[in-house]
């Protein structure tokens, strides 16, 4: 075992692989001879070369569309956008043509790319460094969705990815990179070293895709969350000395409803929480399909808290991102339901 | 020049009821444009993108640097194959026209770019095909029968009802999936082509668009991939004049030809009469051996015309001249390869019509045989529960259920 940070456990999925597989390539904007902004493909061109290390024109569609071809050809391109704002260029080539080829073609053809790419709030990125847009990938059919929450997840999550025959959307919340965050912006940052999901395998493991992570176990209520705010979650809970069961949810789509709907039968009582805006977002798709499950178990309405439906605004970030004192708002209205 | 800024809006020379006018299109006679070797740098053959490569003469004779070692059997196999193309569309036209399949596009007057360029290239080539590339799925070794009961989404359809008629695909014959979204398949090609290269291989890959998806930003993101790797790929543009309604000149079509759109990332091109097979297979040789040998990517402008409708649910009688193909200054593909055939003493009229029958026959037999595997109205149908097959590797859960509650429904539950 090793201690990583987030960035250093993506870099070692990503060494891991391309160690074993030679067809697997990573293409990006600065990801070669610079190692990436995030640092995460750091070194590895210097190891696996130009060929297979690759750095791309500033161009999402071209990379997208370029990665679906290399993977028609037999690679396993592992394509870097960025950020998850800058996805938008690629996002035809990913809905009408990545997610849609093993299907129109019966298995005949499909393209077995991963797209990673960072996203979330937190960082004073403004409103272009900032986006959380899982929603709008999760909808399409024929893509894997995925956002990691710890360095332990991102490694064998990427791996699975980067194995997996089907595309798919690799997010990053660039926020808790280098620690983990409990959303007071205030506090000294925290390293991942005093984090157990700190500790990394160096070699090759995977975590499976499409299976959801009690990371709390708690009896009186089930907050349903990913990515960074697993640990404002936490953190709220026991602000609020709430014994509360903390899920995170990792695999975005599929989605494991079955560890949310125990989670929940047990408990009675739900939020669920995402950075993203709130209207027509993914935390709609998590109510409903929980609320079918744990109907007549379930003591208040499932609560659900989001970013605000506004862009996300560069100088008012703490009042727009969804920070302790809001999911402990949440807990306490629905905690207060007799 | 005026004082003030102006906005222009591009009009067509001639609409329904007005006299055709190709006055701008620039051509050069047959012969006139050289050839030069294929590690020419692109700066020293940037004529090839202004002047049009053509063999075939006047008299239907092949002259000129372009004109290929095509024996007189290998064209006769050529011209059969425009002439099936042809056959089979004709009849697939009329099958759509009684309402026996929903939808249906023709390649009429474009024959040539299929034919031709698929003998230019190898078998191991990659294509990435537009929507008028049915020849290249025919000479590439797609059945009949399976090109009918695909536009049928019958039993045997290779795409189990999921894709519009025509959007065919086969891996084995290196044909990749037809899509609806235009342009998508050109940076596919690109990078199909650096995998090649990434490998070593001396396999390129070749993909088709119209002039009216240049305007796409597939194909501009898909020229800088190709330039700035250099890509054995080949960038075919099918200029046809006309993309439904929107004439060449809303694509950025009436101050420099769609050949010279890579020439500011490196990309030579070649402007190609379009209905003239040997010069088209010519200049596809040229871009091939290129690629095969490092020399990266080539744009080749194939100028031809649209001779029927967009598709079934067109109507261009609504804006275009009528008779406006008739006009067309490079004439019919099949005609000018015929002619140049009978100059030559290697066909006569007696073979080509006794040619049009065998191939009507051999359409009518295989429409007759794809209806045994279902029509739109009687069986076999397919099952509609494999609609969740394949949107994975592997179906997930919530499909699986989904599709339990489909048979239930379907069932009466």
């Amino acid at each position: 075992m090793a201690q990583m940070n987030m960035i250093e456990a993506i870099r070692s999925a990503l060494d891991v692989v391309m160690d074993k597989d030679p067809n697997v390539i990573v293409m990006g904007e600065d990801v070669g001879y610079f190692g990436g902004v995030f640092r995460c493909t750091d070194g590895l061109q210097r190891k696996f070369g130009e060929h297979r290390v690759i750095d791309a024109p500033i161009a999402e569609g071209g990379i997208v569309g370029a990665a679906i071809g290399m993977g028609v050809n037999g690679l396993r391109p592992v394509a870097e956008i960025q950020f998850a704002d800058y996805i938008y260029p690629g996002f035809d080539q990913i809905v009408s043509e990545l997610a849609r080829l093993r299907y129109r073609s019966c298995g005949d053809f499909f393209s077995p790319v991963t797209i990673r790419t960072p996203c979330g709030g937190g960082i004073r990125g403004g409103q272009t460094h900032s986006q959380s847009p899982e929603a709008i990938f999760a909808h399409v059919s024929g893509i894997i969705t995925v956002m990691p929450s710890n360095p332990y997840d991102a490694k064998g999550l990427l791996i699975s990815a980067i194995e997996s025959d089907d595309p798919v959307l690799f997010f990053e919340p660039k926020r808790i990179y280098n620690g983990p965050f409990d959303g007071d912006p205030e506090k000294p940052a925290v390293s991942w070293a005093s984090h157990p999901k700190g500790e990394v395998p160096e070699g090759h493991y995977t975590v499976p895709i499409g299976k959801a992570d009690v990371v709390r176990e708690g009896s009186e209520i089930s907050i349903v969350t990913y990515g960074t705010l697993v640990h404002v979650a936490i953190a709220a809970a026991e602000e609020l000395g709430v014994d509360a069961e903390i899920i995170d949810v990792r695999s975005i789509a599929p989605l494991d409803v079955k560890t949310l709907a125990d989670s929940v039968n047990k408990t009675g009582r739900c939020v669920v929480a995402h950075e993203a805006t709130r209207f027509g977002g993914y935390g709609a798709e998590l109510v409903a399909r929980i609320q079918k499950e744990c109907f007549w178990n379930l003591e208040a309405p499932i609560g659900r808290i989001a970013g605000w439906d506004t862009p996300y605004p560069h100088a008012f970030e703490w009042q727009y991102f969804p920070g302790k004192k809001r999911i402990m708002a949440g807990i306490k209205s629905m905690m207060e339901i007799e | 020049m005026d004082k003030k800024s102006r906005l222009h809006i591009p009009h067509p020379t001639a609409r329904p009821g007005e006299t055709p006018d190709f006055g701008y299109l620039d051509l050069s006679p047959a012969g006139s444009v050289d050839k030069p070797p294929i590690d020419a740098r692109t700066r020293d053959i940037e004529y090839m993108s202004a002047g049009l490569v053509r063999v075939l003469d006047e008299e239907h004779q092949a002259v000129g640097p372009w004109a290929p070692d095509l024996d007189p059997g290998k064209l006769q196999v050529a011209l059969r194959w425009m002439m099936l193309n042809r056959a089979f569309d004709k009849r697939m036209w009329q099958i759509q026209r009684q309402g026996r399949i929903s939808f249906y596009m023709e390649a009429l007057g474009e024959e040539a770019v299929s034919v031709g360029q698929g003998m230019a290239l190898r078998p191991g080539d990659m294509c990435f095909p537009s929507y008028r590339n049915q020849a290249l799925f025919m000479y590439r070794g797609m059945k009949l029968v399976d090109m009918m009961c695909q536009c049928l989404s019958n039993t045997r359809d290779m795409c189990k009802g999921r894709q519009l008629p025509i959007m065919y695909h086969s891996a084995k014959a290196n044909m990749f999936s037809i899509s609806g979204n235009l342009a998508t398949q050109v940076p596919h090609a690109v990078g199909w082509a650096m995998a090649s290269a990434i490998r070593g291989e001396d396999h390129i890959a070749a993909t088709w668009l119209g002039d009216g998806s240049t305007s796409e930003a597939d194909f501009h993101h898909a020229m800088t991939f190709a330039a700035v790797y250099q890509a054995p790929v080949i960038l075919n543009i099918v200029n046809n004049q006309w993309a439904i309604s929107t004439f060449a000149g809303f694509a950025g079509g009436e101050r420099r030809p769609f050949a010279a759109r890579g020439l500011g990332l490196g990309i030579p091109g070649i402007r190609v009469d379009g209905n003239d097979l040997l010069a088209i297979y010519s200049a596809t040789l040229w871009a091939a051996d290129r690629a095969r040998r490092g020399g990266g990517p080539t744009m080749i402008e194939l100028v031809t015309y649209r001779g029927g409708a967009h598709s079934t649910s067109d109507d261009p009688s609504k804006y275009r001249p009528k008779d406006e193909w008739k006009s067309f200054p490079l004439g019919d593909p099949v005609e000018r390869l015929k002619q140049h055939l009978i100059v030559g003493g290697h066909w006569t009229e007696d073979k080509h019509e006794a040619l049009e029958e065998e191939l009507k026959t051999m359409v009518t037999a295989a429409w007759k045989e794809a209806q045994q595997y279902g029509t739109m109205t009687e069986g076999p149908f397919l099952d509609p529960s494999t609609m969740f097959d394949d949107v994975y590797a592997e179906t997930p859960h919530h499909l699986e259920s989904q599709r339990r509650r489909m048979i239930e429904v379907e069932q009466g539950g």
